[in-house]
């Protein structure tokens, strides 16, 4: 492999979270009878004209913001022509020669650990375009049935240039993206109802040479399916010209089932689309101030957000990027942090990332449905800094919260009575009680035994039902000892 | 109450001279009567019209009539209209009821007048002559040997007939103008814009525009009142604020400037039209006009920058009569290429094939720039012609057609003969400006008198401005209230 290098381009077809389509006023909602969501727009009917959804644009402003792009004052929907019983009009209106969004770029994290690496994904463009409806092909006896309540979703086709070098390249620049869509809430994130499907890009050449030829893997809907296509693609891309074959441009499919990819068509069978400007439709333009109007509606995009968190609460850049990951569980932290104090941000980072997460993973929750909010979690840290109770019984208190056995931290700490014994002369009886009680283990440890220390510790802790605290026990219990 | 303008008829009915059941029915009676020859109409329902008649008549007895209230509209067949069969000339619609009304028709239904039917055209408005329509050729009520020219040649010829006091009609490259010219007839071309495309069956979509037919310019005044407006529904209507296109319709001619493009007085056109154009001229001068010969330097261009970008927009416009929703399939076929082949080499036309394989060819990968982008690059230069011709010239005037109603099979065997009919009228498609054609009298061919129609060209939103220089001429001529003999 290692004399091998890698070149992938992502196309990302991202269905934009508009309640009306793109260019008519049914709804866009996902999961209705087939054909119900179809207008005569819709449907082609002879006659009807497209209207454009101010919606839809917006959507395209605010990704070519967060993307660092610039956004065109003009550009100019497109008709591509070709015939398919899904595509209503036999063209679908898209941008071909100007589209909304040029250039920006995104940075990605690539790999955990040591490995792990930045690297900046340059994207060439983003149009508007509608998409097309669903060709059934079962349940109807040899025939097939077509479902238009898709036809005229908007979708904003995010292209990137051949920047990436392998598939965890290209599933860290989806995860990115993907994460960065939702953040700015133009599109839903549901990679099974098809909201975010990934064309990909793949040709392999030896180090120096020029680009090879490239085939595209269509319409891949999760992350591992995009990972194991390239996988499957790299490998016979290679197998193929070391034994002597040549690469001919192709468009592929990626068969989960054999995990391998197959031929759609080939470059001889490709369309030509005779993309000309939509009559139908007047250029699109966007005003700066329509641009600054957006900006100032922008959410702090996840890098700044990163950034700021590393800055403001010390949190390393692995904590930062994990807790803007998405905006709800960056909200969520920093609400914990006002609650919890900011000297307690670290904290609570671990406090959402271990103890908060694994919950949510247990019970399969989503953040939002979370039965422990963020007041409560940073009420809860909150006792900690202030040593009211160690972090052991913090955890017996998160799992009350999550319970429902109590409104606030300290609610708990009082009915259950938790509260840490910090009077040292109370502390001192007990581990008086306990040195007389455990003898064999004061000898093991005088003998040199280390370990007994610790078990006495342990069984300074109990007596105390771990309201002492840790700290406190062991110098009183190394001062009695020494 | 058959031949009278719009006014007359308003009035009547505002008056209870006549009912507008009555009107209709008189109309309906014509069209039984002269219509198994004339073949104006593809579509009459005599239960719908009365129905929207006697609409008519209790909105009338309400006191809430509006100009044209109860009045009798034949319609194009390329507007949908909820209800009716709306075939656009085509086998391709021939069982095609719409569900939905044009904002044409909507506009109308709201001005209370009756529709009359759905008259004939050529197929998708493809052609100069009426002869391309699916539903057979429509006569010229002046010679019944001739054609009424097209693409509105239906609604042409059920006017100058009198199977109806008016019609709509659609100009992509004339079909307004040729057709009223071919059988006097006043008929308006608006600015592109003007009047909404919504539910029009789309031809050429940056050069379709909707607009009156009729015998007065007085009455294309009231229809276009009727028919314009902004409308959210088409990108391409502009907004502007309601205009009343009578108001203009009185005002003195003293000093208009009439430009005479040098291009449209040379060679290629007939004599007896040429002199009849000439004699128009003459009167407008008599009328206080002075003229100035002015320049049109691209305009030989014209009709081959308009067989460019019409069958290009035609081309992707059509693509939905696949034969999968609506409209004619294909009885039998064995997949789904077959179902498209089929389905569109049986439901089209020669014509619309020809235009469409025009159409795909040059918006086709490695021709696009030299055909597709150099016709756009011809048509902004012909408008910047026209922005140049109105600086010296209120109003431009010529010859609507090159010649007069020609005979039945005469040019279509020969395309480029045919689409040179429009020679005139293409131009101002394609520089988006409103036009109109008005008849100017009478070529003479011994037994045969044919009308001869005199185009006036306006700058853009200069509607009111044509109709009262049509209505002023119209005042001091009667060319326009000739009728055919039956």
């Amino acid at each position: 492999m290692s004399h091998w290098e890698v070149v992938i381009g992502i196309e990302t077809h991202t269905q934009l979270s508009t309640r009306s389509k793109i260019f008519s006023g049914a709804s866009t909602a996902f999961g209705a009878a087939p054909n119900t969501q179809a207008c005569a727009v819709d449907l082609a009917l002879p006659g009807v004209l497209p209207v454009l959804n101010r919606g839809a644009v917006e959507c395209a402003i605010r990704f070519g913001l967060a993307i660092g792009a610039e956004v065109a004052p003009k550009s100019v929907f497109a008709r591509k022509n070709y015939f398919y019983p899904d595509l209503p009009k036999g063209y679908q209106i898209s941008q071909f020669e100007l589209p909304v969004v040029v250039g920006g770029s995104l940075t990605i994290q690539v790999g955990q650990g040591d490995k792990a690496y930045e690297k900046r994904v340059r994207l060439t463009r983003a149009h508007l375009e509608e998409d097309a409806g669903k060709s059934l092909h079962e349940d109807f006896h040899g025939k097939s049935g077509i479902d238009l309540n898709r036809a005229g979703t908007p979708l904003l086709e995010i292209v990137t240039e051949p920047d990436m070098a392998s598939s965890a390249e290209a599933v860290a620049y989806a995860k990115a993206l993907h994460a960065l869509v939702r953040w700015i809430g133009i599109c839903d994130g549901n990679m099974q109802e098809g909201s975010f499907r990934c064309d990909a890009n793949v040709s392999v050449r030896r180090p120096g040479e020029p680009l090879g030829t490239r085939r595209e893997i269509k319409n891949l809907n999760s992350f591992r399916f995009l990972q194991q296509a390239i996988d499957y693609e790299i490998q016979w891309q290679i197998n193929e010209i070391e034994e002597g074959r040549k690469i001919q441009q192709a468009t592929v499919l990626f068969d989960p089932d054999t995990g391998e990819t197959r031929m759609m068509r080939s470059k001889e069978d490709a369309h030509d689309y005779r993309y000309f400007p939509d009559p139908d439709l007047l250029p699109l333009m966007i005003s700066r101030e329509w641009v600054e109007r957006t900006k100032a509606a922008m959410p702090e995009l996840p890098e700044a957000k990163k950034q700021r968190f590393m800055a403001d609460y010390g949190l390393s850049a692995y904590d930062a990027t994990a807790l803007t990951a998405a905006l709800d569980i960056a909200d969520f932290y920093e609400a914990a942090v006002v609650a919890a104090g900011r000297n307690a941000a670290k904290p609570c980072a671990n406090w959402v990332m271990v103890d908060l997460a694994g919950h949510l993973n247990k019970d399969e929750k989503e953040l939002a449905d979370s039965p422990v909010s963020a007041a409560q979690l940073g009420g809860l840290v909150a006792r900690i800094a202030d040593n009211t109770i160690s972090n052991n019984i913090a955890k017996k208190v998160f799992e009350a919260l999550w319970n429902g056995e109590g409104q606030t931290a300290d609610e708990i700490i009082e009915k259950q009575g938790l509260k840490q014994i910090t009077d040292t002369g109370a502390i001192e009886a007990l581990i008086d009680e306990v040195l007389a009680a455990n003898a064999a283990m004061v000898a093991e440890f005088k003998a040199g035994k280390e370990k007994a220390f610790n078990a006495l510790v342990g069984q300074a802790m109990k007596a105390t039902k771990g309201k002492a605290n840790p700290q406190q026990v062991n110098e009183l219990l190394k001062k009695k000892l020494s | 109450m058959i031949g009278k303008p719009l006014k007359e008829l308003g009035k009547a009915l505002a008056d209870k001279e006549i009912s507008s059941v009555e009107l209709t029915q008189l109309h309906l009676d014509r069209i039984a009567r002269l219509n198994p020859e004339i073949n104006a109409f593809i579509t009459v329902d005599a239960e719908k019209s009365l129905a929207q008649a006697r609409a008519a008549d209790a909105r009338i007895a309400a006191g809430l009539a509006g100009p044209l209230t109860g009045i009798p509209i034949a319609q194009k067949d390329i507007f949908c209209a909820r209800g009716w069969r709306t075939t656009c000339g085509s086998k391709m619609l021939g069982n095609f009821v719409s569900p939905y009304d044009a904002t044409v028709i909507e506009k109308f239904d709201a001005a209370g007048t009756v529709n009359l039917g759905k008259t004939n055209m050529d197929e998708f408005a493809m052609g100069s002559s009426n002869e391309t329509s699916h539903f057979g050729i429509v006569r010229n009520p002046w010679d019944r040997s001739r054609v009424p020219g097209g693409s509105s040649g239906g609604s042409a010829a059920a006017v100058a007939a009198l199977m109806a006091p008016a019609a709509t009609g659609t100009d992509t490259g004339g079909s307004i103008r040729q057709p009223a010219a071919l059988c006097n007839l006043t008929g308006l071309k608006p600015t592109y814009g003007v009047v909404s495309r919504w539910g029009m069956i789309a031809f050429a979509s940056s050069l379709d525009q909707a607009g009156p037919m009729a015998r007065t310019a007085e009455d294309c005044a009231l229809m276009l009142n009727a028919m314009a407006g902004f409308d959210e529904k088409d990108s391409t209507s502009l907004e502007r604020p309601t205009e009343d296109y009578t108001r203009d319709l009185e005002q003195p001619l003293k000093g208009l400037k009439i430009g005479l493009p040098k291009e449209f007085y040379g060679e290629g056109c007939d004599a007896s039209v040429m002199a009849r154009v000439q004699d128009a001229i003459a009167e407008y001068r008599k009328l206080g006009a002075d003229t100035v010969e002015i320049s049109l330097p691209n305009m030989q261009h014209g009709v081959a920058a308009y067989y460019v970008i019409a069958p290009a927009e035609a081309s992707s416009n059509l693509s939905r009569f696949d034969g999968v929703r609506y409209g004619y399939r294909a009885p039998e076929y064995s997949d789904l290429a077959d179902m498209y082949q089929k389905s569109r080499a049986q439901g089209f036309g020669a014509e619309v094939k020809r235009r469409i394989l025009i159409g795909t060819y040059v918006l086709s990968h490695g021709y696009y720039d030299a055909y597709y982008l150099q016709a756009q690059r011809i048509r902004r230069l012909i408008a910047n012609d026209f922005v140049e011709a109105f600086k010296q010239c209120d109003v431009i005037m010529g010859p609507t057609s090159p010649c007069t109603a020609f005979g039945l099979g005469e040019k279509s065997a020969d395309p480029v003969q045919m689409y040179l009919s429009d020679i005139y009228t293409i131009a101002v498609n394609l520089a988006g400006l409103p036009g109109m054609s008005i008849p100017c009298g009478f070529s003479d061919l011994g037994q045969t008198r044919l009308p001869v129609g005199l185009q006036l060209i306006g700058d853009y939103f200069g509607e009111a401005r044509l109709l009262n220089v049509a209505h002023r001429y119209q005042q001091v001529t009667d060319w326009h209230l000739q009728q055919p003999k039956e």
